[in-house]
Order: structure tokens, then sequence, then C-alpha cells
């Protein structure tokens, strides 16, 4: 627990807005183990007032019951008071972290999200803090009542007879035992299933997810052979964990059942003895019965706290990672860019010793198009994560309208480009969410123009709603060539004086491309646009090829100038765009 | 339900012990309170001391037996559960294996894959509990009831009361929050759902400057989540006292009636207590049954999904064929007249096609996307079946022959670059299981992919993760292909296989495929028109019909849907020549 102290003090102060809640939580916890504590003695003094034929209190018998009566209503009443008082602090908890946790997801830099997985977030943010929340809370109103049970039920023990009292409490422990002792043996098997479970699991990913391809190879025989095999060795280690792992509840109540023996026939002796009432004796009973529980409890829960722990550290790691570099305090608005850019001896890498880009300047006026051309891993794309500042430069300076990037607001900037990637982004929302994402408050009137500019009017509106149609989270609904046309329609309705596309057209329909390079021809019409170009009719029309090879512009010029240089440039084109036999 | 049993008929034995140890560990418990009345009323009573001594040592026996019993039983329902469990894996496994494309599209493998892993598991854990419990706690609560009535015919109607009063509480609550968390569940979604947009998507959302709004989306998500949480917390948090109350009521009433009794000399002491032991016991049967039953409906609805994959029967099976003598001279592959419609829709998605493909030809196949060029080349290695017409390989129809003979001859890069853990080597042998290490070599240089395995440390042994997320787009896609290349193909076909090559690398493995690889078939699909601008022969595809078959030259000349395509994405001069 030493080594969770930070981790602890930053939880406190997620739970110090309730601290008031809390209080009450205790309070009514409290309550309910002394009134719950207090139900077996009335039931007791009950029995005692039956002793045998003509001799039953009556009087006294109806009093015990109405205030026994009395506290199981009390009880109850606690009980649900702070069963609700801790689903509320619990659940406000897990709202607070997540809203934080997600605040911070909008702040990291993009490089972050490269070098993480979604699923990693996603169980950060989403059951990690579940996790967390359960774990703590939960299981801290499980150890605080626990706790006081014991000691409650320890004290009234004492206060009717201590000798017994000395029995429960000296065997009970052996329970405790037990169960520790079966775990400890049953971690192993326990590890082994999981290992054999997760090797099932992700054969059955690969072979059953990727059953077409299996039956394409034949592949059918050899991969149900894989598969018996491993699931006849999770049978084995299975059988084994799930045996030894359900043995610790009958052991446990093995013990129990051997205290409770106990407990009668000492208690028998005390009451032959004169040293204690029937009553009392089932009072005794009734406690070496719930007396086991809390130790039970306590045992799973001590896990449960180291767990909820794990979790929130994980969580905080990703609290802590750095956000981006927040604006300058006296970064200008980009009002209206003219669609000049300037870079001016810019070097990148994203890994400190890999050097990527090495000293590129460009100078590109308002209007131009610029085709950005090369084999693969040159740094094209880095060239835009650079433009839309989703990195920043380690050496020179990018200008936009002859102001540095880096002291312009970044959302300023970025809105003055307009960017379609080769990765088609859309949200599980409608369509019209969608083309609207850049300006909710489009019309409609607008965001039917710039689907019918972007030739996506056509297919929206065949879908089942048209306009309202919810696009699925894997956007599994629409081709990917639909997608494509959204992210077009996207940018269209935004009207950015810059563009910057990941020449994004290779999955559209043949022919509606060429409608679409049409309304984008039309769109980049006096907007200085950037593109990472994999088509000849692009890179011909362009205003200027920037060839990139290992990071370094090495040549620029328009396509017949660069032909005539017979250098890189020809070569790559001869062997990609002219294939000889 | 019937499908259980048909996975527990092997566990016969195990299944029907497990439940009846449990039960008899169940009937002592029910004995122990009346152990302790004996104590009391004779005892105590009388002062009798070997009694107590003897009834001490008559409750650690049976203690004893219960832990016997108890063990015992949970022995068999693991062995039972587990066998149960394995025994439906494997079956669903081949059944799996035996569904068509058909079926695979209609269920979708992501839904395939969590039929095999999670649900089954949840049934296993359902069965593994009914065998325990289901017949435990009825048991228990039953007995309660029916000692109850051995005791006192007055104090019974209380228990009788009692019993249905708690099951309908129960019930009630269990009504009222289940829909309630199936609710939270999907919020739940929700959330994750947003985050994982706002990571994948985080270039897009900051392009537009939208993160405050989506901050202020997921903000009202996970409001309203709270929210549904702390309405279902508040419900369920009832459970517990609500019960509690019932109960400890009963008792008051056992108390008092009992008094009365006993005051009677109806019955004694002792056994007033044994009263109130009994409905201790029936409120923790009736709270266990609860959990199971709550399990029990999760199993249900998981072996319903598992009934879903089980009763899909395989649209298409090679049942019956035996091995084809292929006609000499015949066509590598052809189609006559051949329509297809995928299951559930209207168009066909491939009408009247007609076309011969000779051994050593290239074919290149264009078309926009849905002109159905992926349905075509699917219909060779007879993946689906046709609606009318005929497919034919080496003269023989392709539905005489048994899917391996067929599929062996043909290898195929799909348009996804999947690969499977394990080594390079492994991979490599996934179309013919016994290819040397040179065959494999050979098929990794025409594929160029050599350059890159080339400089790996450990070459051929190099292990590839699962997915090959170890390896860039390109390598996968060059690896891929060298699958398909090794092993006795004699038709390759690619599915627009080279979409994560740059240029220079797809046309320098067109030019090695060309080279290394005569004899061999090779269709090609593609949408770039420079991919397959020099094939022997290009089929033009347009809305599922064939509107060009020819070379490059005459398909300018008299294929409009084609000349379009090429003017789009070659230069003129390109596309003349």
């Amino acid at each position: 627990m030493r080594n969770h102290r930070n981790t602890i003090k930053r939880v406190l102060q997620y739970i110090r807005p309730y601290t008031g809640r809390i209080f009450c939580l205790l309070f009514l916890a409290a309550l309910t183990v002394v009134c719950t504590l207090y139900t077996p003695i009335l039931i007791g003094k009950g029995v005692d007032t039956i002793v045998g034929i003509g001799d039953v209190d009556f009087p006294a018998l109806a009093g015990i019951l109405i205030r026994l009566g009395v506290i199981v209503l009390m009880t109850a009443g606690a009980q649900w008071l702070m069963n609700l008082f801790v689903n509320k602090v619990t659940y406000h908890i897990v709202r607070d972290i997540r809203k934080e946790a997600f605040a911070h997801l909008q702040e990291v830099p993009v490089s972050y999200m490269d070098a993480h997985q979604p699923g990693d977030i996603i169980s950060r943010i989403v059951t990690d803090v579940t996790q967390f929340s359960d774990g703590l809370l939960m299981g801290f109103t499980q150890l605080f009542t626990g706790v006081l049970t014991i000691l409650g039920t320890i004290g009234f023990m004492l206060s009717i007879d201590i000798r017994i009292s000395l029995l429960v409490i000296l065997l009970t422990p052996l329970s405790l035992f037990v169960a520790g002792f079966i775990a400890s043996h049953t971690w192993q098997m326990f590890q082994a299933q999981s290992e054999k479970r997760a090797e099932m699991t992700s054969l059955v990913e690969e072979l059953v997810g990727n059953e077409k391809i299996v039956q394409a190879f034949s592949y059918e025989e050899r991969g149900i052979k894989r598969f018996k095999k491993v699931n006849e060795e999770l049978r084995v280690c299975g059988v084994k964990a799930l045996f030894f792992s359900a043995m610790t509840n009958p052991a446990t109540r093995f013990v129990n059942s051997l205290v409770y023996a106990g407990v009668a026939l000492t208690g028998a002796f005390a009451v032959i003895g004169g040293r204690m009432s029937v009553g009392q004796l089932t009072s005794f009973l009734n406690y070496a019965n719930q007396y086991t529980k809390p130790f039970n409890e306590i045992s799973g829960v001590v896990t449960e706290l180291e767990n909820a722990l794990a979790c929130a550290a994980r969580l905080f790691d990703f609290m802590d990672s750095p956000a981006e570099e927040p604006d300058a305090a006296d970064a200008v608005e980009l009002a209206d860019a003219d669609g000049s850019v300037k870079v001016e001896h810019v070097s990148f890498s994203y890994r400190p010793n890999v050097p990527l880009l090495q000293d590129i300047s460009i100078d590109v006026k308002p209007g131009q198009r610029i085709a950005i051309v090369g084999p693969t891993g040159c740094g094209k794309t880095t060239m835009i994560n650079l433009l839309m500042r989703f990195y920043d430069v380690n050496e020179g300076r990018i200008l936009v309208s002859g102001t540095p990037v880096r002291d312009m607001t970044r959302d300023s900037l970025r809105r003055n480009f307009g960017m379609v990637l080769q990765e088609t982004w859309l949200k599980a929302a409608t369509i019209r969410e969608n083309i609207a994402y850049g300006k909710p408050d489009a019309t409609e009137e607008e965001i039917i123009e710039a689907a019918k500019k972007a030739h996506a009017h056509s297919f929206i509106r065949r879908m089942p709603d048209g306009y309202d149609t919810m696009i699925a989270e894997d956007g599994g609904n629409i081709s990917q060539g639909q997608k494509q046309l959204l992210c077009i329609a996207r940018v269209m309705l935004t009207c950015p004086d810059m563009l910057i596309l990941d020449e994004a057209t290779s999955s559209i329909d043949t022919r509606t491309e060429i409608r679409v390079q049409k309304a984008f021809e039309e769109l980049m019409q006096g907007r200085t646009s950037f593109i990472v170009a994999h088509r000849l009719s692009t890179i011909q029309g362009a205003d200027r090829i920037l060839v990139m090879k290992d990071g370094n512009i090495i040549e620029q010029g328009r396509h017949q100038e660069l032909l005539d240089q017979k250098g890189f440039y020809a070569s790559l084109y001869e062997s990609q765009f002219a294939v000889q036999e | 339900m019937n499908r259980i049993w048909l996975y527990l008929k092997d566990y016969k034995k195990e299944a029907i012990l497990a439940p009846l140890f449990k039960m008899l560990e169940a009937s002592f418990e029910l004995i122990v309170p009346l152990v302790v009345a004996g104590i009391v009323d004779r005892g105590i009573a009388f002062h009798d001391a070997s009694y107590v001594y003897k009834m001490g040592l008559l409750m650690a026996a049976l203690a004893l037996i219960g832990l016997t019993c108890s063990l015992t039983a949970q022995y068999f329902s693991a062995r039972a559960a587990m066998g149960f469990g394995t025994g439906m894996r494997n079956d669903m496994f081949e059944h799996i294996n035996r569904l068509s494309y058909r079926e695979i599209d209609l269920l979708g493998t992501p839904t395939l894959v969590n039929r095999m892993t999670s649900d089954i598991n949840q049934v296993q854990t359902g069965v593994n509990l009914m065998l325990r419990l289901f017949l435990r706690s009825p048991f228990i609560v039953l007995g309660a009831v029916i000692m109850s009535f051995t005791i006192s015919l007055k104090a019974a109607w209380i228990f009788v009361a009692a019993v249905p009063l708690i099951s309908l509480v129960i019930y009630l609550i269990m009504h009222v929050t289940v829909p309630v968390y199936k609710a939270v569940q999907t919020k739940l979604d929700h959330i994750s759902r947003m985050t994982r947009e706002n990571h994948v998507g985080a270039r897009v959302v900051r392009a537009f400057g939208r993160q405050k709004r989506e901050f202020e989306e997921f903000t009202d998500i996970n409001e309203d989540y709270t929210e549904t949480q702390i309405r279902a917390g508040r419900i369920s948090a009832l459970l517990n006292p609500a019960t509690c109350v019932i109960m400890n009521f009963a008792i008051i009433l056992i108390l008092w009636t009992g008094g009365k009794q006993v005051d009677t000399g109806a019955i004694t002491t002792g056994q007033v207590v044994a009263l109130v032991n009994y409905m201790n016991q029936i409120l923790i049967a009736l709270v266990a049954l609860a959990n199971l039953i709550v399990a029990v409906t999760k199993a249900a609805a998981s072996l319903g999904r598992i009934n879903e994959v089980f009763d899909t029967v395989p649209s298409l099976s090679d049942d019956g064929n035996h091995t084809q003598k292929t006609i000499e001279n015949a066509p590598r592959v052809e189609f006559k007249d051949v329509s297809f419609t995928y299951a559930g829709s209207r168009d066909s998605a491939i009408s009247h096609v007609s076309f011969k493909a000779m051994p050593g030809e290239t074919i290149g196949i264009i078309g926009g996307t849905g002109s159905g060029k992926s349905s075509l080349i699917n219909l060779i290695p007879r993946f689906y079946d046709v609606d009318s017409g005929q497919v034919l390989v080496d003269g023989v129809p392709v539905e005489k022959y048994p899917f391996s003979q067929l599929r062996d001859e043909i290898g195929i890069v799909p348009q996804r670059a999947v690969l499977f853990a394990g080594t390079i080597r492994a991979n490599m042998r996934w179309g013919d299981e016994n290819a040397s290490d040179e065959e494999i070599l050979a098929a990794l240089r025409t594929a160029q992919a050599m350059d890159f395995v080339g400089k790996l440390k450990d070459g051929l042994d190099h292990k590839i993760s699962q997915g090959g997320t170890n390896l860039s787009g390109g390598q996968r896609q060059r690896l891929t292909i060298a699958r398909a290349l090794t092993g006795k193909t004699d038709i390759l076909i690619l599915d627009d296989s080279a979409s994560a090559l740059d240029f220079a690398t797809d046309a320098a493995l067109r030019r090695s495929i060309k080279k290394d690889t005569s004899g061999m078939t090779v269709f090609l699909v593609s949408q770039r028109a420079f991919s397959i601008k020099n094939a022997d022969r290009i089929l033009v595809l347009d809305d599922g019909e064939l509107v060009g078959n020819g070379t490059h030259e005459e398909l300018m000349q008299t294929c409009p849907v084609y000349k379009e395509i090429c003017l789009s994405q070659l230069s003129e001069q390109e596309a003349a020549g």
C-alpha cells in the first residue's frame, strides 16, 4: 500500500467535494451495523420469554417484538439510504473523473494519439474509471461496515459470555486461513487457465475473424486441428481452476459449521450451568453464523482496493501526460488568410535521433496549387502535420499570411485550412450533422448545396432516412467511397481559404470521381492547395510539384520542367505512370 | 435448451450426480436446526450432558458430510460444465468452417468471434451454476417450508406467505432494474464510442476546431449516464433491505405464534428457535436463487445467439464430390452467361457475364465500386454459387470439385492484407503445408518482398504479431501476395491488392509476376487504370454487366466506360499509348 500513497492523495482530491455526504454515509453505515447486530439480541430475548407450557410472558414478548419491528425498519431504512449515498457519491466521482479525462483527451497533442492505441485510452477512460470507483467506494464501504460488524459482534458476544466469545474469535480466522490457502494454490491454476483462454481467444479471432481467407486457402482442417488442441488444453486446466476455486466456498462453510457446532456445544453447557439463557444461546448461534461473513468479504475487499488503486494509477498516468503547449498569451486570431504560405528552413523529426524533414523551404503564393509526390515514407504526410500544427517544427518556421503560425491560435489557423485525409473519419451521427461538422449553424440549404457540390446529394437522397440517416460507428452502412464524398462535402461547407488534400479519391467510384474532381477543381479556384498526389491528372495541373525523397525536397517545378530535368521525378514518372512491357 | 442436453450427453453421470450431491448437502443443512432444537429441548431442559455431546458431534459430522458432498458436486459440475463448453466450442468452430461466404456475410465475422468466445463462456458459466444451485436453492426453500409444517401447522402459514412475498419483491425489483441496466450499458457504449471517435478522429476534430463542442457533447452523455446509473441504483439498493424486512417481520410473527403455541404445549421452545433458523435459511437461498436467475437469463440470451449460428445452414457444400480430372486444352477459367445475386439484395451483382481466360493470360478487371469486380472473382473459387449460368475451371464446372482441389489450385490475395500470428514461414505455408524454403523465397522474390525480408535478422523465422501489426501496410500486402504464390497455383487472383503499394513497387510487382509465372492465369482487379492497362485482356464491368472485353487499345476505341475511366486517371498520351 505504501507505494500507493501519491495515488491515494490524488484520489482524495476527487472525493473532497463529497466530504459531507461521505460523513452521512459513514454514519448510516454505523447505524446499519448497530441495528443489524441488535436484531439477534432481541430475537434471543424474545425466545427467553417463551419458556414452556403456561410459562410465556406475553406482555414482555409483545414489547420485545414491537421493539424488534422498529429496529428492523430502522435497519432497512438506514441500509437503503446508505446504498443511495454510496451510489450517488460513486457515480458522481466517476462522472467528474471521466469528464476531466475526456477534457484532457482534447488537450493532449496529436503525437500522443499517434503513439497510443485507441483501445488503450478507452480502457483507461471507461473501464479503469469504473473499476476504480466501484472498487474504491464500494470496497471502502464494505471494509468499513465489515470492520464495524466484526468489532460490534465481538463486543456483543463478550457482553454475553466471554468463554464462548473467545472460542468464536479464535476459531473463525481459521476459515480465512483456509480461504487464503486455497486462493494461493488456485492462483497458478487460474493463471494457466487465463493464459490458455487468451490463446484460444486469439486463435478464434484470427481464424474465425478471417474465415474467408481460411476457406480461400483450404485451411479449414488444419485450423480445426489447431483449435481442438488448444480447446482440449483449456478444458483440462479449466476443470482444475473451476474446481479448486469453487472449493473456497464449501471449505469456509465447513469451518463455519464447525464453529457453529462448537458454539452450540459450549453454549448448551453454559445454559445448563446457568451462566446463559436459551435466548442468549440463539443470539450466539446467530452471531456465529454472520460473524464469518465480513471476514470473507474483507479478504476480497483488499484485493479489490489494490486493483482499484492500480486502475487509478493507470488513469492518472494518462491525465499526467503533458498537454499540448497552449497558445501563446498574445497569440493572434488568423481572421482571413490571404493564402500565402512560407516554409522557412524547417527541420522536423518524430523521434529525436531519426531525422526526417531537413531544412525545407517553400514559398507559396496565394492561390497556388502545390502537389507533393514521392515514395512512401518520404515525409509527405509530415508536411500536412506541420502545416496544420498537429506537430510543431523543430527548427525554422512556417508563416501563413505573413504571420508565423506559432504566433497565432491553433484553432484560427486550422479553421483557415480545409482538410481531406485518406483515412475518412466520420462521427457516429446523422449525415446532416457530419456535413455540418465544421459549421454547426449551417442552414439546410447550405448543407444540401455542399452535398450537391460534392456529388453526395444523390446517394444521400437514396438512403432510407436521407440526411437523417445515422452513420454506424464503423461506418458499415455506407461505402468507403461514399464516406469520402461526405468528407469532401464537410469541407465544401466551410469554404476555407486553403486546402490540404491527402489525395483520397482512390476508392471512389471511378465515374463519380470525375465529377468530384471537377468540384474540387472549382473549390481550389483561387485557393491555396496542398495535395499529396497519387494521380497524374492532379500532378499535371499543379502550379508546382514538390518531389520529396528521404525528408528532402529534391526537385520542384512544373511537370514539364521536371521531366526535362531528367532527374528523380522523371524516373519516378517513368516507373510509376508509364509502365513499360 | 435441446442443445444444452446435447452437449451434456457425454457428461450424463456428472450432470446428474452434481445436483444430486448438492441436494444431499442441502438436506444435511436442513437437519441442523432440528439438532439445535434437540439440544435446547432435551439436552438443556433435562440437563442431559451426554446428549449435548452427541448432538455436538452429530453437527460436526453433518458438516463433514456436507463438505464431502459439496466438493463432490463441485467436481462433477466443473467437469460437466467445462466439457460442455469444450464440446460446444469444437462443434461451433467446425460449423463455422463449413459455412459459406454467403452465411459469413450475413452473420459477420466479429459476431462469430463473439459467439465462439464470450457467449459460449457465458453459457458454460450458466451450466456450472445451474448444476450446482438450480436444484439446491429451491430444495432448501421447499425443505424449510416442509420442515415448518412438520413442526407446527399454525406457524407454517407464515412460511407459506413469506416465501412468495420475498420472491415477488425480488422479481419486481429485477423486473424494473434489468431494463434500466441495459440502458446503462447502452449509454456506457456511447461513452466508449465518443472516446474512440475523439482518439481516432483527433486530427479532424482539431482541424474543424470542434474540441469544445465534443467536450460538451461528452459532458451531456456522461451526465445522462450518471443519472441513469443512479436511477438504477436507487431501485436495486432496495433489494437487500426490503427482503430483510419481510424476513424479520416473518420472524416476529413466528415468535408471537410460537409463543402462543408453546404456551398451550403444542410445540417446544427449541422448535421455535428451529423455525427462526429455517426462515433465515430461506432468505439466503432465495437471494442466491435471484443471483442465479440473473446469470441464467444472461446465459439463455447467449444460448439464443449461439443457436442462431448453429441453425445457420451452409448454403453450399462439396459433399459427395470427388477429385475431378481436368480437361486438357480447356480454358483455365470460363464464365458462361453467369448471373449472381447476394443474399438479401434485390439487384444482381453480376448479370449475364461470359468470358474465357486461357492458361498464361493476364486478365485485368476494372470498374467502379459496386460494379461487381470482387463478386466476379469470388465465383471462381466457388465462394458463392451462381444464380444461373456456369463457371468452369479447367473445363469442369466448379460445383463438381471438392473444395480443396479447386481452391488449392487458386491463389488469392484479398483486398485487406491479413497475416497471422507466427513466423513468416508459417504464414507462407498457408497455401501449401509442405512448401520448401526455396519455394517460399522464390515467391517472396516475385512478390517484391525480399528487399525487407532479406534485411530481417531472423529471415523466414521472423515472428509476425497477430494481424501483422509489426509490419507496414505495404510489407503486409507483399507478403500476402507471396503467400498466394507459394504452392502449386495455376490461377492467381489479386483483388485490388496493390493499393497500399507505391506506384514503383506496384509496377515492379506486375513485371515480375509476368516474368515468373508463365502458364499461370492472373486476374488483376484494380481501380487504377495503369495497373491493368498492359494486361493481355481487360474486362470492364459496369453495374454488374460486362461492358468491355479486350485489350487496352481495343477498349479505348470501343468501350466508352473504359475510355472515361482511363481519361480520368491517365494523361491523354498515356491513355492513347
